[in-house]
């Protein structure tokens, strides 16, 4: 899509495609089921959830099934924003000057592109976290089928899954918290597709300035 | 399996109290196993399958004395053949019956996460109750002697229950009443650790196994399943019995300060946001309207 189509009616430019939005989705509502039924297994505190799913069989049935789907949505968020991840200088200023963004002086901030080095880094995380979750949910998975002479993989995939789920939950919480209480506009973005312009020069100016400055510039 | 007349004193994956922990006073039950007088007949075998009514299934033939390689979902109580070869080229073959050992500190029950699906009566015994039972398999990974099986069926797992219905009412196992050579014994465990004592002391003194000694391992806080072995320096020979059985250390890690750790962070992670929210607010004002659909 070219920068001249992401700007839309009123102003508005266009943030996330409806395959982005779609895709988003489908990692959202796969990844809060696992979180649920995995909390029910992580702690008998927060067994009644999985009772309220259906049962601890149902929830022990589909929480793999449901895995399946939040690899494949990562998956195909990799191939989507993989390129626009990678870290970059500005990147590197935003760390330094992580406490003026995390007390609301988004002014004194280094100017962000599409993505901010904070969504990059929850961007890998879940990644990373997806992909060990994946193998060693595996093995969870099937555990009948891990000859006694390699049970160490088991050992293994008790302790890496729920500590990869640990750092997905830190993220998960962050990325509810912005998406929903600090940025306003945000949640509206993933769902509708577009921000106002006003959004786009606040948080992410580098990106603003990347798609205006084309999209005023005579074509052809 | 039944639990009509059982206290109970753990309960698996369980949110408070234990009801009726500590109500009763009872023994601890153990099973002791003396390997040297165990002739293989397999009449142990027989009778675990009728007591429990389990169903037949297809036993192999591999050369040995053994009926199949390992214990099944369907077959919890099996007699493991090793020939072994002494130093002096003389054969001895070792005969052990393999089922669980109902530890005193159980991995399955400590590893799984179903509400009662795994308890431990206060007489020691770990019976699973498949009721409750989510199939997940924990347990699998939790137990250092290989011993639950999941029927692949129903995504339930089962082992040997020591008889808990039996004993419950004052009998012992099925196992220890169909053997023929009073290899296998029942009682409380004081009384069965002292009787295993004489005998290893007999084997010491009287025949030719100075290594002769009891199998009670201490890194699973004991077992309800005692074992007299001719070489108790090589429990390995025995059908792989560990030398030093615990529940592994991730199992321990991950229910232990793995646990610990998460929780502190998810709940101080929660009221920090919310702490942050409070005072420092949304990052833009709702008059600033950078909503996404309103006017720019």
């Amino acid at each position: 899509m070219s920068h001249q189509e992401q700007i839309v009616p009123h102003g508005h430019i266009l943030r996330y495609t409806f395959t982005e939005r779609l895709t988003h989705w489908f990692a959202g509502f796969s990844y809060v089921y696992l979180l649920l039924t995995g909390l029910a297994f992580w702690s008998p505190w927060c067994f009644w959830i999985a009772l309220g799913l259906g049962g601890g069989q149902v929830s022990r049935m589909l929480h793999p099934w449901i895995g399946l789907i939040f690899a494949a949505s990562v998956l195909r968020m990799f191939q989507l924003w993989a390129s626009q991840m990678r870290s970059s200088a500005v990147d590197r200023e935003w760390w330094k000057n992580i406490r003026y963004y995390s007390t609301n002086q988004d002014d004194k901030m280094p100017p962000a592109g599409r993505y901010n080095a904070g969504q990059k880094f929850l961007f890998w995380g879940f990644f990373w976290s997806a992909g060990f979750l994946l193998l060693s949910g595996v093995v969870l998975w099937f555990p009948t089928y891990v000859p006694w002479n390699f049970r160490s993989l088991r050992y293994l995939a008790v302790l890496i899954h729920p500590a990869a789920a640990l750092l997905t939950i830190g993220l998960f919480l962050i990325h509810l918290y912005m998406g929903l209480f600090a940025e306003r506009g945000a949640f509206g973005s993933v769902i509708r597709g577009d921000v106002s312009a006003a959004f786009a020069k606040r948080y992410h100016p580098g990106w603003y300035e990347e798609i205006t400055g084309q999209a005023t510039s005579p074509k052809k | 399996m039944s639990q009509a007349t059982l206290r109970v004193q753990k309960i698996s994956g369980h949110a408070g109290s234990v009801p009726g922990q500590d109500a009763q006073r009872e023994y601890t039950v153990c099973k002791l196993i003396d390997t040297t007088t165990c002739i293989g007949c397999k009449a142990c075998e027989v009778a675990c399958m009728e007591w429990n009514d389990l169903p037949f299934g297809e036993t192999s033939f591999d050369n040995t004395y053994q009926t199949m390689p390992e214990t099944r979902w369907n077959y919890w109580n099996l007699i493991l053949f090793n020939e072994h070869e002494k130093e002096d080229g003389s054969l001895m073959w070792l005969m052990r019956k393999n089922q669980c050992m109902h530890c005193a500190e159980p991995g399955c029950l400590a590893a799984c996460p179903a509400d009662g699906a795994i308890v431990q009566y206060a007489n020691g015994i770990v019976d699973f109750q498949q009721a409750n039972c989510i199939g997940c398999g924990y347990c699998i990974t939790g137990c250092p002697f290989d011993i639950p099986k999941m029927n692949p069926k129903t995504n339930r797992v089962f082992k040997c229950t020591l008889c808990s219905d039996r004993v419950s009412e004052g009998l012992e196992p099925a196992c220890i009443k169909a053997c023929p050579t009073g290899c296998l014994h029942f009682g409380s465990k004081e009384d069965m650790k002292d009787l295993a004592d004489k005998r290893a002391k007999q084997l010491r003194e009287h025949y030719d196994f100075p290594n002769a000694g009891i199998y009670d391992p201490a890194g699973v806080g004991g077992t309800g399943v005692v074992y007299v072995l001719h070489d108790a320096t090589k429990p390995e020979l025995y059908g792989g019995l560990p030398a030093d059985p615990h529940v592994p250390w991730s199992v321990k890690l991950w229910k232990g300060p793995l646990k610990w750790l998460g929780n502190v962070a998810m709940v101080g992670g929660l009221i920090g946001l919310f702490v942050h929210y409070l005072r420092f607010g949304p990052k833009a004002r709702e008059d600033e309207d950078i909503q996404p659909g309103g006017p720019s």
